[in-house]
């Protein structure tokens, strides 16, 4: 196990290493800098030249990505360049909007398709699987920002149940946050779920024809006994997998969504750090999106030797 | 009993819906929550040059000595009064007294002089620095006068110190006021939000009694999406939107009695700017062609629903000695045509023009395609991203030959006589016309030469000059006191309170 850590570990520090590399030089031959984006049509020669001196942008390549993973690896996420406030704080106060969106999505995505995708599986060609396969096709095929302005239109504008855009920050209380992201996490969860059905039931229909539940039926199981029992437990796995697959698909929607209702969360700063030309806030925003996508995955392979024993033992 | 519940609950929650809606009480709001489409990445407005720093704090929290009104004429602020000597080489500003900044720093001479001299400093990333070059020495007799003496004349000078670039800064805050500012305006700085809201209160001890803000609190909401943006409105999370970003919704607005929506105009000149070094268009006869083969009327049509202005020159009415001119080089396609071909192109050329991703560029660009195909110039539409991408292609390194952008400057034809600038433009008339419209201290006198420099740029054409934005100003029923027109990127929000 330990050895196992070790090699995992430094597995984990040569992908962070290139990844570092790889954003770094990438932001360095993306046309433009901060210094025109600032100045705008008033840039000048000298004004120009100014700034990225005031911004410390004439240094050496080698020199600023050496202060950026420095940086990274005291814990220091240095200062942005256009707003001038530490990027720590930028990235705390963007995460406190994306990650509980993400969160709520996901399970709501869970919520959704567990039952659905079970239900459907039980009675495979019945009205419920009709209407799951349904719900899934459609799901799927819907981007989630064109249900975020359909859900806006009807639970928004007509109903006016709940806000149509911004978020009132969590220092107003749970209630009116949450308020806030629910309808942008439903837009997200919808998609995700409609994926999580499909799987779910095909999952669940395999296992329901495996030898393992063909026993415990022959033993005398009903078949509701041998769907949660038996056949549920063992088709978590590919749900897991798909749902740690989509975790970064859940991110990458997240900033459509995050435009569509106007949240400030991490899609948001990304967005506009890159059209200003907001190079450490960029580095730090992709590296830290990357690291989460990193992070969810490993949990995930963790996971699987939880739910299934027989993986344990092959490590 | 259950079903008792849940009946009970469900009345009161279609009784409750409406009741929730309503305002608590009949007191008229002391808030406002006002949209804009983006954040300005500081609120120093002597630092960085996007527009939306003085749309959020230009009047309401920072002054200058001198002002722009409503109408876009020049009026004193924390200069009571100023004169000009008699070569009109020094102008004499008399401060006023009993002004305070929001920090508690008393503003005098020598706070003026200090922004002054700040603005014009080696080293300055004023983004208008240019402007001001004109200013030699800063002198401060006593405590309330300001001497400025300048290298030549300048009648500009009292405009362009109404520029949210000239604000009064403070010296021990100057350099914390992109993220806390202080200045001497009627609203305080609060609380930002970055990337949802900055927040303005009103200042308690403010200089001008009569004109302190009428509202307590002042909210500016950034909202990037056009689509969000209305559903803001709607749903009633936002108040007004002073640039409403979706002209084709702008209708619904103006139908709806819930709200106000009142066109008025901007400064934003939008022009397609020609690269003059560039063959075939180093020949005017080739770009006069291409202006005449501009319907201007059909493109406001179609990138604006038919709001903003069209232009024949890089004025705007409310600059000095604004004349129409649209007619000079007015849309006749075959006269454009025979002109082409006089010019040695019978059958046209294929152009490229870089357009940025914003909504009014991009659909402006393709419009210009569709009319200019009309002449047989096939045009090649290049998106370039901006700010970053267009500044330094276009702008710096020049590498175009044709693109579309809105100039936001007040009174900025003086950048067709820059050299270099991404133009390409020279002509010494007009560089003598303007260097002397700006030198002009007499009114009727600069008028008359600004009004010259704008005809040689409508005969010349170093750009295609097409239309004048619109300010389609949502706002909600029950609030007064707005600007309708925009001549300063701005919105003053001083004299702003809701009567219901």
């Amino acid at each position: 196990m330990p050895k196992r850590f070790l090699r995992s570990l430094l597995g984990f520090a040569t992908t962070f290493l290139v990844l570092s590399v790889l954003i770094f030089a990438l932001m360095e031959i993306v046309p433009g800098d901060i210094a025109s984006a600032m100045l705008g049509t008033a840039a000048t020669p000298e004004t120009v030249a100014a700034l990225r001196a005031e911004l410390g942008l004439d240094a050496p390549a080698l020199q600023r990505y050496l202060a950026w993973v420095g940086g990274l690896l005291t814990g220091d996420l240095g200062t942005s360049l256009a707003y001038r406030v530490p990027v720590s704080g930028l990235i705390a106060e963007r995460m406190a909007v994306t990650l509980p969106l993400t969160l709520m999505a996901a399970t709501l995505a869970v919520a959704l398709a567990l039952p659905l995708g079970v239900l459907a599986a039980a009675r495979p060609g019945g009205p419920m699987d009709v209407l799951a396969t349904l719900y899934a096709q459609v799901g799927i095929a819907v981007p989630n920002f064109w249900i975020g302005l359909l859900l806006i239109l009807f639970v928004s504008l007509w109903l006016g149940l709940l806000p149509a855009s911004g978020f009132p920050g969590w220092d107003g209380g749970l209630l009116p946050g949450l308020r806030a992201l629910l309808l942008p996490a439903l837009a997200l969860a919808i998609p995700q779920s409609a994926v999580l059905t499909r799987v779910t039931r095909a999952s669940v229909v395999e296992a329901m024809n495996e030898d393992f539940v063909r026993t415990a039926r022959a033993k005398g199981a009903s078949v509701r006994r041998a769907l949660w029992r038996h056949a549920v437990p063992n088709a978590l796995v590919p749900v897991v997998t798909m749902l740690g697959l989509q975790f970064s698909f859940l991110i990458a929607g997240a900033v459509l969504v995050e435009n569509v209702f106007s949240l400030p969360g991490m899609g948001r700063l990304a967005w506009q750090a890159l059209a200003q030309r907001d190079l450490i806030v960029i580095q730090n925003v992709v590296f830290l999106f990357a690291a989460i996508v990193i992070a969810v995955n490993f949990v995930v392979d963790l996971l699987y030797t939880v739910l299934d024993p027989r993986l344990r033992r092959r490590a | 009993m259950a079903a008792r519940t849940a009946s009970a609950l469900l009345a009161c929650l279609v009784l409750g819906l409406p009741a929730l809606a309503l305002p608590a009480s009949a007191q008229p709001r002391t808030d406002l929550v006002l949209g804009m489409i983006s954040e300005p990445p500081t609120l120093d407005p002597s630092a960085a040059a996007p527009i939306t720093i003085g749309q959020v704090v230009w009047q309401n929290l920072f002054e200058g000595l001198t002002r722009v009104d409503r109408d876009g004429a020049v009026v004193p602020q924390l200069a009571e009064s100023w004169s000009v000597s008699q070569d009109g080489l020094a102008y004499t500003f008399t401060l006023r007294e009993g002004v305070t900044f929001h920090n508690g720093q008393p503003f005098n001479a020598g706070s003026a002089r200090y922004t002054i001299e700040r603005i014009l400093a080696e080293g300055s990333t004023n983004p208008q620095r240019a402007a001001y070059a004109v200013i030699e020495a800063v002198e401060t007799p006593d405590d309330r006068t300001l001497v400025l003496r300048l290298s030549r004349p300048s009648g500009d000078l009292p405009f362009r110190l109404a520029q949210p670039a000239a604000v009064m800064v403070e010296e021990t805050s100057s350099g914390t006021n992109g993220t806390e500012p202080v200045g001497t305006g009627p609203f305080r700085f609060s609380d930002w939000r970055r990337g949802n809201e900055v927040t303005l209160t009103r200042s308690p001890d403010y200089w001008d009694e009569a004109g302190a803000a009428r509202l307590e609190q002042a909210t500016f909401r950034f909202i990037p999406d056009p689509q969000a943006a209305a559903a803001a409105l709607q749903a009633g999370d936002v108040d007004a939107f002073p640039l409403f970003p979706a002209p084709e919704l702008y209708p619904t607005f103006e139908a709806d009695e819930r709200f106000q929506a009142e066109p008025g105009l901007t400064q934003m000149k939008v022009v397609a700017g020609l690269n003059s070094e560039r063959a075939p268009l180093d020949d005017p006869r080739v770009r006069q062609a291409l202006m005449m083969a501009v319907d201007r009327q059909t493109l406001i049509e179609a990138v604006a629903s038919g709001f903003g202005l069209a232009i024949g020159s890089h004025h705007t009415p409310s600059d000095p000695g604004y004349a129409d001119l649209t007619g000079v080089h007015s849309y006749d396609p075959e006269a454009a045509r025979a002109l082409l071909a006089e010019a040695g192109y019978p059958d046209g050329f294929p152009l490229t023009i870089k357009a940025p991703q914003m909504p009014y560029a991009a659909r402006s660009a393709e419009i210009l395609q569709a009319l200019l195909a009309e002449v047989g110039v096939q045009i090649t539409i290049q998106p370039t991203e901006f700010p970053a991408s267009w500044v330094q292609q276009v702008l710096t390194e020049r590498d175009y030959e044709m693109t579309i952008i809105a100039h936001g400057e007040p009174l900025d034809i003086g950048i067709y006589a820059r050299d270099p600038y991404y133009f390409n433009y020279r002509n010494p008339a007009f560089d003598e016309t303007v260097a002397a419209a700006g030198e002009a201290v007499e009114e009727g006198e600069r008028a008359r030469l600004y009004g010259e420099a704008q005809a040689i740029l409508a005969e010349d054409v170093p750009a295609l000059f097409l239309y004048l934005q619109p300010k389609l100003s949502v706002w909600r029923a029950g609030l007064e006191g707005y600007w309708i027109d925009e001549p300063v990127p701005s919105n003053d929000l001083t004299e702003v309170r809701w009567t219901e």
